[in-house]
C-alpha cells in the first residue's frame, strides 16, 4: 500500500518498542501501570483493565491523527489489539475528533481486497498533505 | 415535582429499580423513561458515534437522543451495571452528548445488585437541587457583602466576601458546630472590618448545615457538593469548561466533575478513614508533627521505602509504625502515609469518574503538598491547588448566597 506521503500511527509499533525496552520486565507487552493510568484519559476507571490498558496505548495514537481508515468486520489475525469494547471506544473517539475517516469492510475475495485498496488509495491521496 | 429522566440499562435485572424509584419519591422526584420509537434507535446509535451492540444499551442511546430533541425533563440519571465494558462506554457517551446539547443537570451511578439507599438520596438530592436551583447555581460573580460558613467535620471555616472578593476568613477545629461557626464568623468579620449587621446574606453548608442554618438564620442552606464545586470554580478562575475537583476531607472525601463550574457527576466516599485526611492526623500524631509539617517531610521522602500492605486506618498506621521501628526515616513514613491516602482516593473515589482536566484540589488536605505530589504522580496530570484551597465550601456558600440575599 503506497502511503501517499502520510505517516501511518501504528499498533505494532509502539508494542514493539515496549517489547524491545530493555527497561520493561513485564513480558509479553511490556505494559506498564503507567499505561493503564494514562488509560484513564480516554476511559473512565471503571472500564475493565483490559480495556484500560489498551486505551493507555492506543489513546495517544487517537490523538495524534489527523485522518483514519476504519477497517470493519476483520479477520481474527488482522491487527492485534483483540477487544471489541476498546475498538468502539478508539472509533467512537475518531469520530469526535471530526477528522475525514474511510469505513471499508474486511475483504473476503480477491475482487473486495482490490475494492478496499482502491477506496483507502482513493482517501489517502485525497488527504492533505 | 421533579422530573428525571431514566437512562439506564439492567436495572430492572439487578432487582434495583423499586429502590431507584423508592429514593425519587424520598426526595420530591419521579422517575420516567423517555419514549422512542423502535426505528430511531439505530439512527441514535449512529449519530452518538458508540456502536454498542446490547439492545438495552442502543435504548438508553435513543432515550438520551429523545432528551436532546424536546423530551421534557428536570434532570437524567444515566446508570449501567458496575463493571460492564460496554456500559461504561455508552454511560460517557451519553453523558456527554447531552452535555453538548442540552443543560440538563446529570449524575451517572453504577449499581450492583445492592446499591445503598443513601448513595442513591444523595444523588437524587442532588439532581434536585441541580434542577431547582439551576439559575442560581449559574451565578459566577459574588456581589456585596455575604458571610459563608462550611461546618466540616474536622474544621469549621467561614468567609467574608465583599464585591467578588475574599475580604476575611476564620479556620478552626470543629468542637460543638454552633460555637465553633461562631467563633469563625467572629474571625473573620474582624479581619474584614465588618460589623455583623453590615453582612447582607449568610450561607451554610457542610455537615453541620442544617443546625448553623437555624442557629444563624441563614439565607441560603445547601449540601457540599455543589457548594465546593461552585467556590472551587470561583477560586481557581475555572468558571467555564471542564474540571474535576478533589475534595479530601476530614472525615469524607468528595471527586466532582464541573461543566461551567456545576458539577454533573460526582463520588462520595466516607466509609473508611483510611483514606481521609484523619489517616493524615494520625500519621502526624505518630511522627509527632502537624499534618502541613507532615505534607513537607513526605516531599524528602520515598514511599517505597516503607512497606504498606493495607490501607486500613488502623492496620497502615500499624505498618508506618513498623517501618519506624526497623528504622524508617520520617519522611519516608510521611510519604508512604500521602501515597496511601493518594493511592486509595484513586481506587475507590474514582471509580465512577471520568477524569476531565484540568484537575483541582481543594479542602484542608490541598495545603499538604506531599499528599497533592502524590496525586499528581498517581494521576499522571498536573493538579492545581487554587489560593485559599480550604475555603471552597465557605467561598461557594458565599457567592451563592449573593444571588438570594434580601
Amino acid at each position: 500500500m503506497e502511503r501517499f506521503g502520510h505517516t501511518p500511527l501504528s499498533l505494532g509499533r509502539e508494542i514493539g518498542e515496549r517489547v524491545r525496552d530493555p527497561g520493561l520486565d513485564n513480558p509479553p507487552l511490556n505494559l506498564t501501570e503507567e499505561d493503564l493510568v494514562r488509560g484513564l484519559r480516554y476511559v473512565s476507571i471503571e472500564a475493565p483493565s483490559g480495556v484500560r490498558g489498551r486505551m493507555g496505548v492506543l489513546g495517544p495514537l487517537v490523538d495524534q491523527a489527523e485522518a483514519a481508515v476504519v477497517v470493519r468486520n476483520t479477520a481474527y489475525a488482522f491487527g492485534c489489539s483483540g477487544c471489541f469494547r476498546a475498538g468502539l471506544q478508539v472509533l467512537y473517539l475518531l469520530r469526535r475528533k471530526g477528522i475525514p475517516i474511510l469505513e471499508v469492510e474486511y475483504p473476503s475475495t480477491r475482487e473486495e481486497a482490490r475494492g478496499m485498496v482502491r477506496r483507502i488509495a482513493e482517501f489517502l491521496g485525497g488527504l492533505k498533505g | 415535582m421533579t422530573r428525571i429522566a431514566q437512562l439506564s440499562c439492567g436495572t430492572e435485572w439487578s432487582g434495583v429499580q423499586a429502590m431507584l424509584e423508592k429514593a425519587a419519591g424520598m426526595v420530591g422526584a419521579e422517575l420516567f423513561f423517555p419514549e422512542v420509537d423502535l426505528e430511531d434507535i439505530d439512527r441514535a446509535v449512529e449519530e452518538v458515534g458508540l456502536e454498542v451492540q446490547s439492545p438495552n444499551l442502543r435504548l438508553m442511546i435513543a432515550r438520551a437522543k429523545a432528551l436532546a430533541e424536546g423530551v421534557p425533563a428536570d434532570a437524567a440519571f444515566i446508570l449501567t451495571c458496575f463493571r460492564c465494558a460496554e456500559g461504561v462506554l455508552a454511560k460517557h457517551a451519553v453523558r456527554r452528548y447531552l452535555q453538548e446539547r442540552t443543560s440538563l443537570p446529570l449524575v451517572m451511578y453504577s449499581f450492583t445488585e445492592k446499591p445503598k439507599l443513601g448513595e442513591l438520596l444523595l444523588r437524587m438530592e442532588a439532581l434536585v437541587t441541580l434542577a431547582e436551583k439551576k439559575t442560581l447555581l449559574a451565578r459566577e460573580k459574588q456581589e456585596g457583602l455575604t458571610l459563608g460558613i462550611d461546618s466540616g467535620s474536622s474544621t469549621t471555616k467561614a468567609v467574608v466576601m465583599r464585591d467578588n472578593e475574599v475580604v476575611g476568613t476564620g479556620w478552626i477545629p470543629t468542637t460543638e458546630v454552633v460555637e465553633a461557626a461562631e467563633r469563625v464568623k467572629r474571625e473573620a468579620l474582624a479581619q474584614a472590618g465588618v460589623k455583623e449587621g453590615e453582612i447582607e446574606g449568610v450561607g451554610v453548608t457542610g455537615y453541620g448545615r442544617f443546625l448553623l442554618g437555624e442557629a444563624m438564620k441563614a439565607d441560603l442552606v445547601q449540601e457540599e457538593l455543589t457548594v465546593v464545586s461552585k467556590g472551587t470554580a470561583f477560586l481557581s478562575g475555572v468558571q467555564r469548561g471542564e474540571a474535576t475537583v478533589i475534595d479530601i476531607g476530614g472525615l469524607d472525601n468528595k471527586v466532582m466533575t464541573l461543566l461551567n463550574g456545576i458539577p454533573d457527576s460526582f463520588t462520595m466516599g466516607g466509609v473508611c478513614a483510611g483514606s481521609s485526611g484523619r489517616f493524615l492526623e494520625l500519621a502526624a500524631s505518630r511522627l509527632g508533627v502537624d499534618v502541613p509539617t507532615l505534607g513537607r517531610l513526605a516531599l524528602k521522602g520515598n514511599p517505597e521505602k516503607v512497606r504498606m500492605d493495607s490501607y486500613c486506618a488502623i492496620f497502615g498506621i500499624q505498618d508506618l509504625v513498623s517501618g519506624l521501628a526497623s528504622g524508617s526515616a520520617r519522611e519516608d513514613v510521611a510519604a508512604a502515609a500521602c501515597r496511601s491516602v493518594a493511592r486509595q482516593v484513586f481506587e475507590t473515589q474514582l471509580q465512577e469518574i471520568d477524569l476531565r482536566l484540568p484537575v483541582i484540589e481543594v479542602g484542608g488536605t490541598a495545603l499538604v503538598e506531599g499528599l497533592v505530589k502524590e496525586m499528581r504522580e498517581i494521576l499522571k496530570v498536573d493538579i492545581r491547588v487554587p489560593n485559599l484551597p480550604q475555603f471552597g465550601g465557605a467561598v461557594g456558600a458565599a457567592l451563592l448566597v449573593s444571588g438570594v440575599r434580601g
